[in-house]
């Protein structure tokens, strides 16, 4: 099996719907110039900068990777697979992290609490997540921690209903911190192997729920010395830079571990993951793409890279190596 | 909302008035800044390209260079650049005998909530709202239909059996016919603008609802996508108007800028809070003022006369045209600002008053008008009335009861006393003047050294360098009002 079809495989049947690809913006760029390549002037720069901006990566990251192709190849006329080169490797420098598998506890239920924005994506996650545990043979307790949004304890009750999991509720208003320590008391008894804490969405901007988001995290860890094992952040893909304060004071309230980047399945890139990582260090676990059980990918930097660039990598692929697309 | 782009370019606006005269290289210098600032706050990247050349035309020009005051030449500029861009709004829901609205989006944008919004203001306008379930989608998306239109009594037409919305909207549209109602919105399904098959049944859906308004649902923390699918959904189905969410607390909030560039529509309302009342009409320029950190008096106003109770309101005022300003009616009056919204938020609306929350460091307002009307709530009803009664033991039972220092019981009864006389005046003076004098007590309570305490990250106290120097902001700001207000009149 090819390295790249491999890739394929790994993001699976979400490739299929992202329309996410940079590559077809970069061709764009040497339309005009056909064959021959064409020259990289500030115009040619500028042009790539918008490109890279359209990411959402930021200004920042956007102008390291142009200063870098500024660098090697301005006033020359240079063919699209080059400048293409240059840009993701770049790029996939800035993504790069090391491979970070959900951390399971070493006996007992691992507690993995979710957190985020309003409407980001935690509940349609963690219906995902437990699906997949699932499917590991994992048995599953949810705690359905949104106790504020209306009918948000319904819609994880309809969610493990369909999956057969067990779930713990209260009723709307009640103490999410509460719920939390049911489910895992649940799951402790219960023997189970994984207990996902669902919360309400909340902006990173209001203290008194970051607060609650603190406590609940106190309580599970009074439950079980090392949990929660991980805190993900759900992010939604087509979120600005506003991601990046996100990821910053959802950190300093419940140290999280990760990222779910959720609605990749849109024409969304997902580039504010490049600023987190670089300035805030999260590793992004896990993608979303679509609304359905199964579409929930692992996250693998150097797909998500080559996902990005996916027209012409089967081009390259197919000159390189002889071998047909596909 | 804005916090990061008004710094940004307040430090633009900075460098101007720092350069001794201005040239056309610290003019572009200044204008880098602002372009950067509006990448970084999401802005879509032609409409941040677009923007600046115009600005730039216009700022580079002979005129302003050579102008007496070139900088706050600049600041108009941008002023007036930010209005065009993102205006003109229109708030109107044009309204008819009977009115289909219908609400769409991406998942998870807000449609939902706003729809209730929407249908509370109406009800709250007189008319008889109903809404459509239209999300068959979303695990429970119906029930959270039916959960906020029991919490605001307004119908909620559904069917859990039903599986297609078309077919539930036809039938919605006989019984708000039946029911009477006047209003119908319609909550759809959240769906991405490339998915085919969803967005060919929100077309259906449009051509056999023929809503007269059709409003797209965007959230507001979106990046440089949120241009894209606008325009999708725009060439889809004709959009009437836009809908902003989640602008409270977001630093960003670029998408406002962006939308109405990109769909040619107009911005009509934004979320500003999950509570139910955290709806604002847009105005464009309230906006660009708020952007550059001008504040927005106009909002403050009219959520006072929808909100506060109106009777209540005359009680109290007859109390205080009567000389009997007490205790009592200091803490209604504080609750009744409270349930304006909180306290932060409506101080970032009051010119001048997001600089001073700024400079008031990590002090959270809304606590410490929670902690004042906890200090009232712990005296007795005579107390309340007759301040003079309370002596050393009464106030440390006072302070016990309110978990506070017995020093703050006194501060609070000093500042009561100068309020009071103030509210006594205030009676006097027409609404134009009350007006301001509301402002300008509401500053004298939350400004350092007033009523609330000063809290400034760990609770370190202000240098006294800094205290002058609030001090000064403040006067300017005062001047500035004043100036303001000459102008205007
Ligand atoms: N297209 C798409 N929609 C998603 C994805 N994840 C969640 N959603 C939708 O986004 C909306 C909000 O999701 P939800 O899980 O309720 O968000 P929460 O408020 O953070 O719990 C729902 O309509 C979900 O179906 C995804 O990966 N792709
Ligand atoms: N902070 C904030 N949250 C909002 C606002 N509008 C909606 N929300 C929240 O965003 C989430 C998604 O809203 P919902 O109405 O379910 O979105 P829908 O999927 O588009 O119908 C919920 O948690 C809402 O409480 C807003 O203006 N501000
Ligand atoms: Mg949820
Ligand atoms: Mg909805």
């Amino acid at each position: 099996m090819g390295f790249f079809s491999k890739i394929k495989q790994a993001i699976g049947a979400g490739l299929e719907k992202t329309k996410r690809a940079l590559a077809t913006d970069v061709r764009d760029l040497f339309k005009k110039e056909g064959r021959d390549g064409r020259l990289v002037d500030d115009v040619f720069i500028d042009q790539l900068l918008e490109i890279l901006i359209k990411t959402d990566m930021g200004v920042s990251a956007a102008k390291e990777i142009t200063s870098e192709v500024k660098n090697r190849f301005r006033g020359r006329v240079v063919f699209m697979q080059d400048v293409l080169e240059t840009v993701r490797a770049k790029l996939r420098e800035l993504l790069k992290q090391e491979e970070v598998p959900v951390k399971m506890a070493a006996a007992g239920p691992t507690v993995i609490m979710v957190v985020g924005v309003n409407g980001s994506g935690k509940t349609t996650s963690i219906a995902k997540l437990a699906h997949r545990f699932q499917a590991e043979g994992k048995k599953v307790v949810l705690g359905a921690g949104d106790t504020f949004r209306a009918a948000a304890v319904e819609q994880l009750t309809i969610w493990a209903n369909r999956l057969g999991v067990e779930i713990v509720t209260a009723k709307q208003g009640s103490d999410p911190a509460s719920v939390a320590h049911t489910a895992v008391t649940k799951a402790l008894a219960d023997k189970a192997d994984i207990c996902i804490v669902d919360t309400a969405g909340r902006l990173q901007t209001q203290k008194s729920l970051m607060q609650e988001l603190t406590k609940i995290h106190r309580i599970v860890n009074r439950l079980i010395p090392e949990a929660p094992h991980e805190v993900l952040l759900v992010l939604d893909a087509t979120a600005g830079q506003s991601g990046i304060s996100q990821a910053r004071g959802f950190t300093e309230a419940v140290k999280c571990t990760g990222l779910v980047l959720a609605k990749l399945d849109g024409t969304a890139k997902g580039g504010v993951v490049v600023p987190i990582r670089q300035q805030v260090g999260l590793p992004v676990k896990f993608v979303g793409v679509g609304e359905k059980l199964a579409d929930l990918e692992a996250f693998d930097s150097e797909a998500f890279t080559e996902a990005l660039f996916e027209g012409l990598v089967e081009e390259r692929e197919g000159a390189g190596a002889g071998q047909p697309a596909k | 909302m804005f916090e990061a782009l008004q710094d940004k370019l307040n430090k633009a606006f900075r460098t101007l008035a720092g350069t001794a005269r201005l040239t056309e290289s610290n003019m572009r210098e200044a204008l880098a800044i602002v372009e950067q600032a509006l990448l970084e706050a999401d802005v879509g990247y032609k409409v941040v390209k677009d923007f600046m050349a115009s600005v730039s035309a216009k700022a580079l020009g002979e005129e302003v260079l050579k102008s007496l005051r070139p900088q706050e030449q600049v600041f108009a500029i941008v002023y007036r650049e930010l209005v065009a861009l993102m205006g003109p709004g229109d708030p109107s829901l044009h309204l008819r005998d009977f009115t289909k609205i219908m609400l769409c989006g991406l998942q998870g944008s807000g449609k939902t909530t706003t729809c209730a919004k929407l249908a509370r203001m109406l009800a709250k306008s007189g008319r008889r709202p109903m809404m459509i379930a239209a999300d068959l989608q979303r695990p429970a998306a119906i029930e959270q239909l039916i959960v906020l239109g029991q919490q605001i009594e307004v119908p909620v037409f559904a069917d859990t059996a039903a599986k297609d919305p078309v077919e539930l909207c036809q039938r919605g549209m006989q019984h708000a016919g039946l029911a009477g109602a006047d209003v119908v919105l319609i909550d759809t399904a959240g769906r991405l603008h490339i998915d085919d098959e969803l967005m060919t049944q929100l077309r259906r859906i449009d051509e056999k609802i023929e809503p007269h308004q059709c409003y797209l649902v965007v959230d507001g923390m979106t990046g440089q996508d949120a241009v894209n699918s606008a325009k999708a959904f725009n060439e889809a189905l004709e959009l009437d108007g836009v809908i902003l969410t989640k602008l409270d607390g977001d630093q960003q909030g670029g998408a406002v800028l962006s939308v109405r560039a990109v769909t040619g529509v107009p911005v009509k309302f934004l979320g500003t809070g999950e509570h139910i009342q955290d709806l604002e009409p847009f105005n464009a320029e309230q906006m660009a003022g708020r952007i550059l950190g001008q504040g927005d008096i106009a909002e403050i106003a009219r959520r006072a006369m929808t909100e506060i109770d109106q009777d209540e309101m005359r009680r109290q005022q007859e109390d205080i045209a009567a000389g009997q300003f007490t205790l009592e009616n200091f803490r209604d009056l504080l609750r009744q600002t409270k349930r304006l919204g909180s306290m932060s938020k409506i101080m970032s609306l009051i010119p001048g008053m997001g600089a001073l929350k700024g400079m008031m460091g990590d002090a959270d307002v809304d606590q410490d008008f929670g902690r004042l009307t906890g200090v009232i709530d712990s005296m007795t009803p005579q107390e309340r009335r007759d301040p003079d009664l309370i002596d050393q033991s009464r106030r440390r039972r006072i302070a016990a009861g309110a978990g506070v220092e017995p020093h703050e019981v006194n501060d609070l009864v000093k500042q009561f006393d100068m309020i009071g006389s103030r509210m006594k005046q205030m009676m006097g003076l027409g609404m134009r003047d009350r007006m301001r004098a509301v402002q300008d007590l509401q500053k004298q309570m939350t400004s350092p050294g007033g009523l609330a305490r000063q809290k400034v990250g760990t609770g370190k106290r202000l240098t006294s360098a800094e205290k002058a120097r609030i001090k000064k902001d403040k006067e300017r700001e005062m001047r500035r009002m004043r100036r303001k207000e000459r102008e205007g009149s």
